[in-house]
């Protein structure tokens, strides 16, 4: 490939633990040949150098939780051909999402002894809440093949080839027992996004969701089984309320398991 | 712009650190050629762990604390779990233990070598960024990248995936890793090791600027040999401590400027955790190759120049190859995966070695197991008043300097820490601050 046409690759953060970028830096045999195809211009967490945008693609990790990234995110959209967000808390605002069934004044009270000190918004949002997002990518964190491929599938113009289907997909294929079947253990593998390799219940314990829900997340009748399986009502409402609490099938069915949900107007922020 | 700061009053200001681990930034007044204030500004949004862990179970930490860093995922899980098997009063057995210690061998292995290589290296040898360096120094980029994936390869057997693993749960394990799964890293450890011993030959050799650091250096002590998954607290002071008693010695204050709060050790100003301290107080412990290792790069028994950090990384970098490899030759299995750890009312304290420091938690927990309250205090955060600290001696020695060269270095000194902020923003109530 001829130099002038490298696309050039920008790897922004917003609220997040790192993890999804790190994936990038994880993909230890492949990272060098991809700089070699691909023009890292901005990815602060690995080079001091910038190169100025405009960007062909931009990988977006993280969530909205202030008025400065609330502004942030506009401008990168607007440096950006297209804005893949990559992980749990840029697509359905993660574990820091659990504000949004709160008062966040008082999160800040018990955290912090001068909470005047700390600019925080309300609720922690999604990008797409803010922006328009070419395509969303999966995971808590994200699966570093997967990662590659919508890189691949961006930098060759076509589309990723990631699958829609859930985690029971995956651990029929891959082989594993069953283990909500088997030993009764619950697992969320019915309602979840495939992508991990049904990795939990190759490790003897029920999927976590950490992948969000599945494309078509019957997630009531699973709550049902979920407390035949043994769990009480708080606990069904706190399986579906961790790293995609705000993804809207988790969202609402952990609101059919608990007080009133104080996230009516969930995407006021939003400034599209 | 090359214009020096001692041409009269100037701000050095650097919006976005690069090739740390989150969001933060550098903030220098000079007035008169004398450094007035040194700010380390940590803007990475909060997000309240310690205020949402409320109301959860007792199980469930070590899964939504990982969260709190994609690099130390482990350091998070292992210091929850010790916490609340302290609050349950149950202690793992013996085989529990070592695979813990080897998980987090694992998370060394790969954190340290992703911060010498890829991060800290470019510094010395004058690169924006492993990816630029490696037209030039391939084969030491190779080499960092070879030792990430060994580490990231005995995480992922032991605990399911590099990032954010599965398999760890109060009270131990979900499922123990095979006899056969073990064996089948040991060559890429082997490798590791060899790769280690000459990571460590390489960054001996890198120039280092005088410094010579005065704080105090604190970290766990084990009778299960060099720091990792437990321990009680030591200084270079002298002053040793239990885990328990870590609140009533380290006060953290917020200050304006940052969303990290600061520690503060028994009064004092700045303490410091981290590979410098936990070699200072307990290179004694380290295993033979790693001793032999420490001593041909010219280490004594206490290292005080935070430059050379990376060295001591280095070193940590031998033995915690040396320690997944021992571990795994005398893997006999264990009877069971995990202990129960039934809930009861009260309070537990965990404390363990993070790549980066000393990483505490505290929980209290109601009779059914819900959690009543969480604490939970980073490295960062304890080291955050040393890394400016380091910073105002730095830039009063190098005020002549030109502007670009010295806003380079002080990103140097200041990555000497491998500070994660995104682990530092986050932190527990300071009633303390108000006496």
């Amino acid at each position: 490939v001829p130099e002038h046409t490298h696309p050039k690759l920008a790897v922004w953060k917003f609220a997040s633990c790192d993890g999804c970028q790190l994936t990038l830096l994880n993909c230890e045999d492949e990272l060098i040949p991809l700089a070699g195809e691909v023009e890292i211009a901005y990815f602060p967490e690995a080079t001091r150098a910038v190169v100025a945008g405009p960007y062909d693609v931009s990988l977006v990790e993280g969530s909205v939780t202030t008025p400065a990234d609330a502004e942030r995110i506009l401008e990168v959209r607007a440096a950006s051909r297209r804005l893949i967000t990559i992980g749990a808390c840029a697509t359905s605002g993660g574990i820091q999402a659990l504000r949004n069934f709160s008062d966040v004044a008082e999160y800040r009270s018990i955290v912090y002894a001068h909470p005047e000190y700390v600019e925080t918004l309300e609720r922690s949002t999604p990008i797409s809440a803010h922006v328009t997002v070419d395509f969303e990518l999966h995971g808590c964190p994200v699966d570093s093949k997967q990662l590659l491929e919508v890189l691949a599938a961006f930098v060759q113009d076509r589309r990723p080839r990631i699958p829609a289907y859930s985690v029971c997909v995956e651990c029929k294929r891959r082989g594993a027992l069953c283990v909500a079947v088997a030993h009764g253990t619950p697992c969320l593998g019915p309602v979840t996004l495939a992508g991990c390799g049904a990795l939990c219940p190759a490790f003897a314990r029920g999927c976590y969701g950490c992948f969000g829900p599945q494309d078509t997340a019957n997630t009531g009748s699973l709550a049902d089984r979920l407390r035949v399986l043994g769990m009480d009502e708080s606990q069904v409402l706190r399986v579906f309320r961790t790293f995609n609490a705000g993804a809207e099938p988790f969202r609402r069915e952990s609101e059919r398991h608990g007080p009133e949900c104080h996230d009516i107007e969930q995407h006021e922020e939003a400034t599209p | 712009v090359t214009h020096k700061l001692t041409q009269g009053d100037h701000v050095l200001h650097v919006d976005t650190l690069a090739r740390v681990e989150g969001e933060g930034g550098m903030h220098v007044v000079v007035k008169d050629g004398l450094v007035a204030d040194v700010e380390l500004r940590i803007f990475e949004p909060p997000r309240f762990f310690e205020a949402f862990l409320r109301g959860r179970a007792w199980t469930e930490p070590p899964d939504i604390t990982a969260r709190i860093c994609g690099i130390c995922p482990v350091a998070y899980q292992m210091s929850s779990c010790l916490a609340i098997e302290d609050a349950c009063g149950v202690t793992v057995p013996e085989e529990l233990r070592l695979l813990r210690r080897l998980l987090y061998c694992g998370e060394w292995i790969e954190s340290h070598a992703l911060h010498i290589h890829l991060l800290h290296a470019p510094d010395f040898l004058g690169y924006a960024g492993a990816i630029e360096m490696a037209a030039d120094h391939g084969a030491v980029v190779e080499r960092g990248l070879r030792l990430k994936k060994a580490g990231n390869a005995l995480m992922t057997v032991v605990g399911g995936r590099a990032i954010h693993p599965v398999n760890v749960r109060v009270g131990g394990f979900y499922r123990l890793p095979t006899r056969e799964e073990l064996r089948s890293i040991r060559p890429a450890l082997e490798q590791a090791r060899a790769d280690a011993v000459a990571t460590v030959a390489l960054v001996a050799g890198f120039e280092f600027p005088e410094m010579v650091q005065p704080q105090e250096y604190v970290a766990l002590r084990s009778p299960h040999g060099y720091p990792l998954e437990g321990g009680s607290i030591v200084t270079s002071t002298g002053r040793a401590f239990e885990v328990a008693d870590f609140g009533t010695h380290i006060v953290e204050e917020h200050v304006a400027r940052s969303n990290a709060l600061h520690a503060h050790l028994d009064g004092q100003t700045e303490y410091v955790v981290g590979p410098l301290a936990r070699y200072a107080l307990n290179h004694d412990q380290l295993g033979p190759l790693a001793k032999e290792a420490a001593h041909d790069a010219g280490l004594g028994d206490e290292c005080r120049n935070p430059f050379q950090s990376i060295v001591v990384r280095a070193v940590e970098l031998v033995h915690a190859t040396d320690e997944a490899l021992r571990i795994i030759d005398g893997w006999d299995g264990a009877s069971a995966p995990f202990v129960d750890v039934p809930p009861r009312a009260g309070v537990g304290y965990g404390a363990t070695e993070a790549p980066r420091g000393l990483l505490y938690h505290r929980y209290e927990l109601a009779e059914d197991g819900t959690i009543l309250d969480a604490t939970i205090i980073p490295p960062t955060s304890q080291n955050q008043p040393s890394i400016e600290a380091d910073l105002r001696a730095f830039v009063q020695d190098r005020l002549d300097l030109p502007h670009d060269e010295l806003v380079r270095q002080c990103e140097q000194a200041i990555r000497n820490y491998d500070p994660c902020i995104s682990c530092a923003t986050h932190f527990l109530d300071l009633t303390l601050e108000e006496q």
